[in-house]
């Protein structure tokens, strides 16, 4: 079987964002006041042969453990989808 | 004795030829080792230099420690042999685990490119020991991911080993201070037994009175002097 997944890579709660920041800056200088908490981070879609969804999610999870996130200063969500 | 010192080679990789030839300047016999090699060949010391291995793909230096030789470069650091990281080549050590924390986007996000004013914390690793001690002196950066950061107890652990080598100078007047908002100044960083380094700064681009400043070329006589322990020697 394989699945779609979605991995989703955040920069840590806490951990300074200049990325996100200019950003921020940038939508009030377009004059959307109603923004904020801008956090900018990184998608990564794949494909992963497994044997059930649950098993496609720990293999993907070991992917973000050894790759796709740095513990130190990254936080990353799963989601898998049937193909 | 003269020390065996391998320069590895990365796709990506732009500041080997400076990093070979400043050691071998000092007298070492210097060459390269490409990434996709597996044998040091009988390394006292190994230089991973600067620039974008990978093209500084998913995270600077993420890939790179997946390298074939990275194997062999952490037996090396492990059985206690000496490894400079220097940029990108630092950045690459914290991927790999040899070096705690980790570099990210500078908290300006300008990529800085200039001389900096710093002080040598720690002048007892095999890198640093022609410095005295507090010693200031300047180099050039040239990073876009320079800001060291780690978790509190890492800083504290860190500190109170003293474990900082070489720190950014505070924003005062007359100097290049600290050009990333790197966590407590942070510049380069060691492993316990002071063999293994890494720094963001480049003494690979000052040691010779045309590139602007010496000040790195004790850098690399400090470790031309190294006495190592075990040899990597077959």
């Amino acid at each position: 079987m394989s699945y779609r997944v979605h991995v989703r890579v955040m920069p840590r709660a806490g951990l300074l964002d200049p990325q996100g920041q200019a950003v921020e800056h940038a939508l009030g200088t377009l004059g959307f006041d109603e923004a904020g908490g801008v956090r900018i981070g990184r998608a990564i879609e794949l494909r992963v042969r497994a044997s059930s969804a649950a098993d496609a999610e720990a293999r993907a999870r070991r992917m973000c453990d050894r790759l796709f996130a740095n513990p130190v200063t990254e936080e990353y969500t799963v989601q898998v989808e049937g193909l | 004795m003269t020390q065996r010192v391998a320069v590895v080679r990365f796709p990506g990789s732009n500041c080997d030829f400076d990093t070979l030839r400043a050691a071998a300047h000092v007298g070492a016999e210097a060459y390269f080792v490409w990434h996709r090699d597996t044998d040091l060949r009988g390394a006292d010391v190994i230089v991973l230099p600067g620039g974008f291995s990978y093209g500084d793909y998913l995270r600077a230096g993420a890939i790179a420690r997946f390298s074939p030789i990275m194997h062999a470069v952490q037996r090396h650091a492990v059985d206690g042999g000496a490894v400079f990281g220097i940029c990108n080549g630092f950045q690459i050590l914290c991927e790999a685990g040899l070096l705690p924390g980790a570099l990210v986007r500078n908290g300006g996000l300008h990529f800085v490119s200039k001389p900096v004013d710093l002080r040598v914390e720690r002048p007892d690793t095999v890198f640093t020991s022609g410095f005295a001690a507090g010693e200031r002196i300047r180099l050039p950066v040239s990073h876009g991911e320079g800001r060291y950061v780690a978790d509190d107890a890492t800083i504290a652990q860190l500190e109170g080993e003293g474990r900082v080598v070489l720190r950014y100078l505070p924003e005062a007047m007359g100097v290049e201070p600290n050009p990333n908002g790197s966590t407590r100044d942070v510049a380069g960083i060691c492993n316990a037994s002071g063999t293994t380094l890494g720094i963001m700064p480049h003494p690979d681009r000052a040691w010779m009175p045309s590139l602007g400043s010496t000040d790195g070329l004790r850098f690399f006589t400090s470790m031309a002097a190294w006495q190592p322990a075990v040899s990597g020697r077959p």
